[in-house]
């Protein structure tokens, strides 16, 4: 196929309590689908205080022009009142300005829209061309195929459907631009940061996920759920029941209105398989669930169904692997 | 202080719906309605914080065929003040919603503006963001708890790494998640209260605006649909599969 038009894009690289978030390279992995269709040239957009490492790490991303760095007091915590209208003016310069479909790229990417009188596309699962995206809907329930023809296209990038990119051998070029002058709307107070992935891999990233729903009926409970984690070196994710119960932090819940998941195997272990537990784990390769209930929706969409006593059938599990 | 709660009708979450055959759109003529539940934990907290004395007035705006009158009584009987119906059968993206919201916070200057973090239909996730940036406003998004101050306000959001608190300036827009309030129900006499509040009906015309849609839908297609699998009798069946079979182990 020859590529007869060239474009450019924006890229925003997140970052996480551990700096450069992984997240990143599974967005790079939806700019090379888009690549199939254009000859893209990408710059990469790391903007915040002291974020200079983060930078030289995103250099390390092949097939990418340049990192730009914003490093200065303005863009602290990446707060959305001083980063949109900055990103939306550096943003016209580009065809396409992309960034995670993450609770960062949530709330930055539509007010940078609106101020560049922009209709994003978000949460898009699939690149068919240049400019036709598809996106769910109804969680999930529903595919939807749009097509934009606006000055800039504005993509944010479910991550868990794309494949993630490697690490090059070469180094782009890290060039320091001025960062988002400082800004009076918004301020920080304190971050809860609940999880910090040393030991166990972050959830969206993991090859196994083991979610646990209101049949574990404690936060001690879910102690069982990190054992057999611990095993199978997965992450752990919760239903928004076991959230809202308090078995677990708000960052682990699974659903159209969590996270969204695909890893190899998900083991879903005393939870129903509600319509919007399911938008966020639909796409996972392997699906397990352990049920006392022989109805429950969840083993419509299992491949393996157990119907058992959970506090059972989890200590033999571990005992078995 | 004034808050402006925009509200959405929805199909009920517990409805199953499918994408029509035709692919020009879902099956949902005949689905059951109700209030999105992002819009309605945030007529809740606007009520909440009237009865705490915060708020003197509560107004809720739904833009949408005479049907959404439905759910604008719905709150009012909630115990929003008054509502605003903004009329027109055009099912209108984020943007173009974002910009008619924009026009009544101009009329109404309200000091907090309350949406619902994302519509569970489209789920888009960007009404609140577009109207904070048209408005100049800063924004708390994924609000799980919200603390009103003399002149500003402080709000937790649900972030994927955890929490984080922020203090807005005022007047903000707020997006609300799941865990900020447990909506009340509506209660008899309540119900009876809200048919003689006024609700106030706009034709969208007047508002006149660019609200033609910038996205072409070609097509709503059902996704590919998980194959149900096997029961298997015990654990020490469930990791032979998973190993033998599955080859996930
Ligand atoms: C707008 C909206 C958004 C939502 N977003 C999400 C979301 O993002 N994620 C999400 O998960 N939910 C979400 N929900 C909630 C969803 O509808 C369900 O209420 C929720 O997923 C139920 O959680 P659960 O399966 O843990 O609880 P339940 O439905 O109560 O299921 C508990 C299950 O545990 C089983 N069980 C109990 N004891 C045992 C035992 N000893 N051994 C084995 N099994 C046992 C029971 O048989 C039952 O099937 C949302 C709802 C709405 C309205």
């Amino acid at each position: 196929m020859t590529l007869l038009n060239n474009s450019t894009a924006l890229v925003v690289i997140e970052q996480d309590a551990t700096g450069f978030s992984p997240i990143n390279l599974k967005v790079m992995g939806a700019i090379e689908c888009l690549r199939k269709f254009t000859r893209l040239t990408v710059d990469l957009l790391v903007v915040g205080k002291d974020c200079t490492a983060v930078a030289e790490t995103a250099a390390r991303i092949p097939g990418i022009r340049q990192v730009l760095v914003a490093d200065g007091s303005g863009g602290e915590h990446q707060l959305s009142e001083a980063l949109s209208p900055w990103l939306a003016d550096l943003a016209f310069a580009y065809d396409y300005l992309v960034m995670g479909s993450t609770t960062f790229g949530k709330n930055l990417l539509p007010r940078v829209a609106a101020l560049m009188d922009i209709q994003p596309v978000t949460d898009v699962v699939a690149i068919e061309s240049t400019n036709t995206f598809q996106r769910p809907i109804y969680a999930g329930n529903a595919l939807m195929r749009v097509m934009t023809d606006q000055a800039t296209t504005l993509l944010s990038i479910r991550a868990s459907v794309f494949t993630a990119v490697r690490f090059g051998e070469l180094v782009a070029p890290v060039i320091a631009i001025a960062p988002p002058p400082a800004q009076v709307l918004s301020r920080l107070l304190s971050q809860q940061q609940v999880q910090v992935y040393t030991e166990r891999p972050e959830l969206t990233a993991a090859r196994v996920v083991v979610s646990g729903g209101r049949g574990l009926q404690s936060g001690d409970n879910f102690q069982l759920l990190y054992q057999l984690a611990d095993k199978l070196e997965a992450a752990v994710g919760a239903s928004r029941a076991a959230v809202d119960a308090g078995f677990a932090a708000n960052d682990i819940q699974v659903g159209q209105t969590g996270k969204v998941v695909a890893p190899e195997l998900y083991i879903a272990v005393g939870l129903s398989g509600a319509i919007q537990h399911i938008a966020g784990m639909r796409d996972s390769k392997v699906v397990v669930a352990i049920n006392k209930d022989p109805d429950a929706p969840i083993f419509q969409v299992a491949d393996y169904g157990l119907v058992a006593d959970l506090f059972t059938a989890i200590p033999e599990l571990i005992e078995l692997l | 202080m004034k808050i402006l709660v925009a509200i959405k009708r929805v199909v009920d979450p517990v409805v199953r719906v499918r994408p029509l055959v035709d692919g020009n759109g879902m099956d949902i003529a005949k689905a059951r309605t109700v209030t999105n539940p992002f819009c309605e934990i945030a007529v809740e907290e606007a009520v909440r914080l009237k009865e705490q004395g915060v708020a003197t007035e509560v107004v809720v705006v739904s833009i949408g065929p005479p049907s959404v009158q439905e759910q604008l009584r719905n709150a009012l009987a909630l115990g929003a003040d008054r509502a605003l119906h903004i009329q027109t059968d055009s099912s209108l993206e984020p943007l173009s919603i974002a910009k008619v919201l924009r026009v009544i916070v101009s009329q109404e200057l309200p000091q907090l503006i309350l949406l619902g973090k994302q519509s569970i239909d489209g789920d888009h996730n960007q009404t609140g963001q577009m109207l904070a940036a048209l408005c100049g406003y800063p924004q708390g998004t994924f609000a799980s708890h919200i603390d009103y101050k003399k002149d500003e306000v402080w709000v937790t959001r649900e972030l994927d790494s955890g929490l984080e608190t922020l203090a807005l300036a005022l007047p903000a827009v707020i997006t609300t998640d799941l865990r900020l309030n447990q909506p009340r129900f509506p209660t008899m006499p309540n119900i009876m209260k809200a048919r003689q509040k006024p609700l106030e009906i706009i034709a969208l015309e007047t508002i006149s605006m660019d609200v033609q849609p910038r996205l072409q839908t070609l097509a709503v297609e059902a996704p590919k649909l998980r194959q149900q699998g096997v029961k298997v009798v015990d654990v020490a069946e469930l990791v032979d599969k998973l190993r033998q079979e599955a080859k996930v182990l």
